[in-house]
Formats: C-alpha cells, structure tokens, sequence
C-alpha cells in the first residue's frame, strides 16, 4: 500500500485519550502489529503496545552527552519525551533476520528466502524519524537491489507521528533541517494539547490511509483555538532546540580535513562501543553471515547490525584496512555527514542527538564539527603535534 | 534437483541477496593454494559477466565471497579461480566436481576493454591479480587486430606461484602479444626476470598518448605501478584498477566495501585512477 | 660506426652529462660483450671495472653453500652493473652473469676513481648517479621484503 499523499481537504481534527484508544483498536483490527512508546528499563523504548496505559504517562527524559534520565514531569502528558536508544530501525530493518534458507538435497540445493514480514503501524514517531526512515529509503528502497523485505515492511507500514513539545538538550533537527516539525511521510499526526483536564490531540492528515483512519474515531473539529494551541507547541518545541551543527559546508569541511589532529584528540576518548551506529536511526551497515543448521544440509543466511567500528569490518585477508580506532571514527563520522551524500545524495544524519547520548563517554558530533570547523586545514606534523 | 521457492506463486521480484545454485563441472589446481572451476546453471542462470566483473560465491554453510571471473564463458557456464586465504575461500577451494555452489552476480563495472580498441594496452598483474586480468587477455588475443601493441606484464613471489603459468608461456610463445614476468624470489631453474613489476615498465616502450593500462594485485603494487605508468606521461584516466575490499552483499547494501565516497562493488571494482588515485594515498581510508 | 662517446651519451644513466665530463667518462670505457652464461663479476674480486649494459640480461646472484647460485636480481638494457668500484674496500659483493648474449660498455673503474678525487664536479655527478640507482634497487628489495603476493601478507 503506497502512501497516497493526502487532499489538501482534509481539516485537522482533534480527539482525546479514548479516540487515542480508538485508534489504536482500529490499527489492531487491520491485522497491524502496534508499536509504540513505553517505559522499560528506565529508558522510553519502541515495543509491540495495545493499551494507551502502556505510553509513558507523564514522563519526560533529561539527556547530555553521554547522559539519559527518565524524569517525571508535573502533567500527565504521553509524549512528553523525546528519542530514547531504541529508533523504527528496530522493526523496519532488524537487528538479527534471516534473508534465506538453503537446503541441500540429493540433487542440488532448495533455497527458501525470508518470509513475509508482519504489517505495522508506529505509533509515535518524530519528525527527524521520519526523516531517518526517508534517508534508509534512499540507500535500501531506491536502489539499484533494493532490500525487498525492508521495503516491504516500511511500504506497508502506517505512520502516526507526533510533534514534539520538549526537545532534548541533545537535539538538533532545526540544524539538519528535518524538524521538530513534521512535514512529510507521516499517515497521520498528532499534537498534544494539554490545556484541558485530560490530554487531548491535534490530528493532522498526511496521507489518504490517515484520512480513512480519522474517520473511524470520534473527533472533533479542529477549532482556531485548537489550532493555536498547538501552533504554540510548535513554536515553542522549534524555540527549545538549543544545539546547533551548521550544516553548510560541512561535507568540503570534513573531506579536507582527513589529517585534521582532531581525529587523534576523538580516537583517545573513543571506545569504539558502537553504541552510536546502534542507536543511529539511518546506519544501516550490517553483516550477512551463514549460520549451519541443526543437519549439515541446512544453512541459514543472516543479516545482523554491523558496525564500521568493529576492527573486523573492513577485514580482507591480511589484515583490516582500518585498524586504528582513529581511522574508525573519523570513517563514521565522515560517512555521516560528508561522503553519505556522494553515495546517495543527502546528509546521513538528522539531528536526532542518540549518539552523544548514548555515547558512554559523551562524545558529541556538533562539538566534533565544530572544532574541526575552528582549526580548518590544520595538520599533524611528522613528530604528532598539530601545526 | 530442486530450486523451489517457499511460494512459487509469489510474484515479487526476488531479493538480489539470495543465491543461485550452480554446479561445479571442472576443477583445476592452478597453484598449491589456487583452483579455477567451471561453473553451470542448475535453474535459473545469472546474466552474463563481463570481464572485471565478480560474482558472490557461496559455500553453502559457511559464507560468501566476491571472486572476479577469470574467463568468458560460452552458454551459461561461469569460470572463476579462487585463492584460499580465509575459511570461505578455503572451503570454495576444496569444493570437488558435483559440489553445489550459491552465486549471485555478475556485480560490478568492468575493464572496458573495447573502449581500448586502436590503442596501444599494457596489462600488469600481481600475482592472483592475473585472474581478474586473464579475460582481458583473452579478448584482446580473439581481437588483436582491433588494438595496436598489446603488453603483458606479469609479477609473482615465486615462479611455482605464477598463475596460469603453461598458459601464460603460451600467450609468449604465441608471440602475438609482448610477455614479460618477474618474480621475488627465484628458483634455480627460473630463467626469467627477479625483481619487482614497475622495473618491468621501465623496459616497455610506451606512446603516452595512445596507451590504456589495466593493473590488478595488490593495493602496494597498484600504487607504485600506477606511480610508474603515470611518470611515464598516461594520463591517470586511461589508468584502470581494480580494487579489494570486504564485501558482504555485492550490491551497496552492507556498508562494509566503502572507500571514502566510493562503494567499491557498486562504483567498481574497476575504477579509472583518476577516481581511486588520491585516495589511495590517504592511510586507512 | 659509434664512439664510445656517443653510446655514452644514449645511455640512459649517463644522459645529460657535460661534454667535457662526458668525453672524460668514454675515454675511460670501451666496447665488451659476453656470452651466455659468462661471469662478468665474481663476488670478492677487485672491483675496477664497472659496467653499462647496452643489451641483454644479467643475473645478480649469491653462491649459498647447498643451495648454489640464488639469483636476487636480474638486470637489462640501460642497467648499471657494479657500484663497489667506488666504494672501498673496492670489492664486488655480489656474482654477475650474462644470461644471454650481452652488449656493455665496460668503464676503468680505477682511472674514474683517480679523476673524480681530483675533479669534484666529476665525481658529485657520478656519485649522484650511482646513488640513484642504488635507491632504485633498495627500493625494489624493500618491496619484495613486504612479500605483497603472500597469503595473509599485510597490505
């Protein structure tokens, strides 16, 4: 089901709690498995839901470079919190799937691809998500192979995004251009209002399937101070992105200035964890590697999340080409802001702010850039001091 | 014999990453740790390669690999030589006739040889280099009144290592093409040239404008050859090499062949130096 | 018929010399040719004659006891052979073999010695020379120590 964009027509409504139900209920008698946000391990992650009560309710989240704490706030708001580790990657390209099964039998091989996946919606998403899930489809859908079971499970997929009102300390989507607004590629999506007794929700249509879902729930029309209201919440989530990664430029930046000593001052502090390529909403390296079966004629092909930090990534016999931890962040960080657009046309990266989060020793791309952008054309000199 | 799908009513195209079985129904020991096989279709056949291109074999249970096809085949067959230098080349290697191999292929730009044609060629390879080189040399000796002067250059670590060595006399003693092959180290009995591929170059006489080069071997050899070409007065774009790297999907999906801006299953593994040249001069790219 | 000189001034080692170093040089030299499997040096013989090779290969190599002459390097027209001339203890350190038939010009290695004490400018030019092809085949040795062609050789 190709996403048809919707008619300008379409006004934006507004339900409340228990319309939020009825949508839920509505994805689940599609035959949709429903993802959405809940609290698990002190962390907002993505996990199959059924129930409203399983959003977070009242939770907001505090996050710094290499810092993420759950904190409650004073409302009952159920999307009061921005990204946590966990992005749609999670459903729409797995970190473990078989791409087939091969058999051997007396005369040759049988080989089975992947079955088909389940069909989603994602309840829950945010402007710089969708835009990460717009840049994967650029490197697995609208590609000379495309990944057939990735595209089969984001084409049929159901989109309801969120606007965000509290932006992390962490983000920086105004910068990349991707939010916090959502502009594109949602079905449908919701701004929270919260100045009644209960939350209620702004609806916004973004595709014909979002407008045959609206006309499932009880909801009313929009009124101007609806739409003022959250107008509100757009301003003030735009407002509340403090940090920045001037974008222009960047990509020349990063690309002469391979030898930059700034690389060596990252790769002291870096443990090459991978926890940023494994929260990045857009890495998409991955490993195809074959598993035997319980008999010898059997094998199983698998795709894992792979890492460019992992030494063995780039391992040909021999040896590595990048052995050094230096060479390991500075392809990551290069691949993601400079050379991704010389292999598929836009920046890889959409401000999101997982990897200083995440990153255990608070690494922070922005601040990276930056420094980099101050010393521009310094080089190391044959002894290792900067020059 | 069966290569049935789960649906065989499924329509959907079929992901590129699943494999097609082929069977092996050749094998020939070329050196102690090198084997070339011919491959045949058991169902669907693979469109035909060209030469500088490779193909994703599979050893069912243990892994894939890129290998470049080392001849053009008639009909459906493939032909590819395969060194055993890591646990999936090695189990390729010990495949016997009637083993079933998973291919998925042909990937990659190739040698573009007939842009060559009324030029003056100069191949060198480095040791299991040839093997992606051999198809060239084939299609020049089947058109050789399309090119001008045709040269070989041909690097080894021993002479017992040479690829394709009988073949590779024949190719000199034909006489329609210039062979010259050195070594690293000699055997007593080895009559030819010690020393390293670029003094091979100094010797060749070389028309800078009318020359296409076409090396393959390993990445230090690629450098100082090219190095050696490029002083020579040829311009970095008639200067074609073919790039190594960890390949897992052949197709620009897993991230691992990335070279600076460059995927090199999907922008080569043929690249003109002027594209991979300053590149390659950037450690741990 | 060709001087000395004018082969000389062919030569790819020898190229732009001044006319005045140049005509020194050749008359020190003179025409030689060796048949196939000829020795030219002997490893530990005095070492005063040098040699240009015009044409034809020439093995370098070492007697190993038990494993006979190994030949480390073969060399071809425009190659020089020998630079202990100028070194001392002024002794060859290696064997050199004709391979086939070869032309050279043979050079008294001696008497360019004598000269280039006396004439600085000779002898930086020879020098310069000489160190240049010694580059070129510590180079070559460098490349083949790294044993590109191995299974499992670094890159």
């Amino acid at each position: 089901m190709a996403r048809t964009p919707a008619h300008t027509d379409h006004h934006p409504v507004v339900i409340d709690r228990s319309g939020l139900q009825e949508l839920i209920d509505a994805l689940i008698a599609d035959g949709r498995t429903v993802i959405g946000p809940t609290v698990r391990d002190g962390a907002v992650v993505y996990e199959e839901i059924a129930t409203v009560e399983e959003l977070p309710a009242g939770w907001g989240d505090e996050q710094a470079p290499g810092q993420y704490r759950l904190q409650r706030r004073s409302d009952d708001a159920l999307f009061g919190y921005v990204v946590g580790p966990d992005s749609w990657k999670r459903y729409l390209f797995p970190p473990v799937s078989v791409t087939w099964r091969a058999e051997q039998n007396g005369d040759g091989v049988a080989i089975t691809p992947a079955p088909e996946p389940p069909r989603y919606a994602f309840l829950g998403v945010r402007a710089c998500e969708l835009a990460a899930i717009a840049i994967q489809d650029r490197v697995l859908v609208h590609a000379a192979y495309p990944d057939r079971d990735y595209a089969a499970r984001r084409e049929d997929a159901l989109f309801i995004a969120v606007n965000c009102s509290t932006p992390a300390a962490t983000c920086f989507c105004t910068s990349m251009g991707t939010g916090p607004r959502v502009r594109a590629g949602h079905d449908l999506s919701l701004t929270e209002l919260l100045d009644g007794p209960g939350p209620r929700f702004l609806v916004e249509v973004g595709s014909e399937n979002g407008a045959a879902l609206v006309e499932k729930l009880t909801a009313n029309h929009a009124s101007p101070a609806d739409r003022e209201a959250a107008a509100a919440v757009w301003s003030a989530a735009e407002a509340g992105v403090t940090k920045t990664m001037p974008a222009d430029g960047i990509r020349s930046l990063l690309s002469r200035n391979l030898e930059h000593p700034r690389w060596d001052t990252v790769a002291a502090r870096c443990l090459a964890c991978a926890n940023c390529t494994m929260v990045c909403p857009t890495c998409f390296c991955a490993d195809f590697r074959e598993a035997g079966g319980l008999s010898p004629q059997e094998s199983e092909q698998h795709r894992t999340w792979a890492s460019c930090f992992a030494v063995d990534h780039s391992y040909i016999h021999g040896g590595s080409m990048r052995m050094s931890g230096r060479s390991r962040y500075r392809q990551w960080m290069t691949h993601k802001l400079a050379t991704w657009h010389d292999q598929f046309g836009t920046s890889g990266c959409v401000g999101c702010g997982r990897c200083i989060a995440w990153c255990p020793v608070g690494i922070d791309i922005t601040e990276e850039a930056a420094a980099i952008r101050a010393t521009d054309g310094l080089t190391r000199n044959p002894t290792g001091a900067a020059r | 014999m069966s290569t049935a799908l789960a649906h065989p009513a499924d329509t959907r195209v079929t992901d590129a990453m699943v494999p097609a079985p082929y069977r092996v129904t050749s094998r020939v020991q070329e050196t102690a740790d090198t084997v070339t096989f011919t491959l045949v279709p058991l169902a669907q056949p693979i469109a035909p390669p060209l030469s500088g291109q490779f193909n994703m074999l599979c050893a069912f249970g243990v892994g894939e690999v890129p290998i470049s096809i080392s001849a053009i085949e008639t009909g459906d067959r493939l032909r590819h030589t395969v060194r055993a230098v890591g646990a999936i080349s090695q189990a390729l290697c010990a495949s016997e006739i009637g083993a079933v191999i998973g291919v998925r292929g042909p990937f990659g730009t190739d040698w573009g040889v007939t842009s060559a044609m009324g030029r003056d060629v100069l191949v060198v390879a480095g040791g299991i280099g040839l093997a992606p080189l051999r198809p060239v040399v084939h299609e020049l000796l089947h058109n050789r009144r399309q090119f001008r002067r045709v040269t070989l250059l041909v690097g080894a670590r021993t002479p017992e290592e040479i690829p394709f060595r009988g073949e590779v006399a024949s190719w000199e003693a034909s006489a329609r093409i210039t062979v010259r092959t050195t070594v690293d180290t000699a055997t007593p009995a080895w009559k030819g040239e010690v020393g390293v591929v670029p003094k091979l170059i100094e010797r060749v006489a070389i028309d800078p404008e009318f020359t296409t080069v076409m090396i393959c071997g390993p990445e230090i050899m690629l450098r100082f050859t090219a190095a050696e070409v490029l002083s020579r007065g040829i311009a970095a774009e008639q200067v074609r090499v073919s790039m190594e790297r960890n390949m897992q999907c052949g197709i620009g999906r897993c991230g691992h062949c990335q070279f600076g801006p460059v995927l090199v299953c999907t922008h080569g593994p043929v690249f003109p130096w002027s594209r991979v040249g300053p590149l390659l001069t950037r450690r741990e790219l | 018929m060709k001087t000395i000189a004018d082969l000389i001034s062919e030569h790819k080692f020898f190229g732009e010399l001044d006319q005045e170093s140049l005509e020194f040089v050749a008359g020190c030299g003179s025409n030689v040719h060796f048949a196939p499997q000829e020795r030219i040096l002997t490893e530990g013989e005095a070492a005063n004659t040098f040699y240009m090779i015009r044409s034809g290969s020439v093995a370098l190599s070492f007697f190993v006891p038990g494993r006979g002459a190994v030949v480390i390097d073969t060399l071809g027209d425009g190659d020089a052979v020998g630079w202990s001339w100028l070194f001392p203890p002024y002794r060859w350190q290696f064997d050199a073999e004709a391979r086939e038939d070869v032309a050279a010009i043979a050079f008294d290695g001696a008497c360019l010695r004598t000269k280039c004490d006396s004439d600085a400018r000779l002898g930086y030019l020879l020098t310069q020379r000489f160190a240049r092809v010694i580059l070129e085949r510590l180079q070559s040795v460098r490349m083949r120590m790294l044993d590109v062609y191995g299974a499992g050789a670094p890159r």
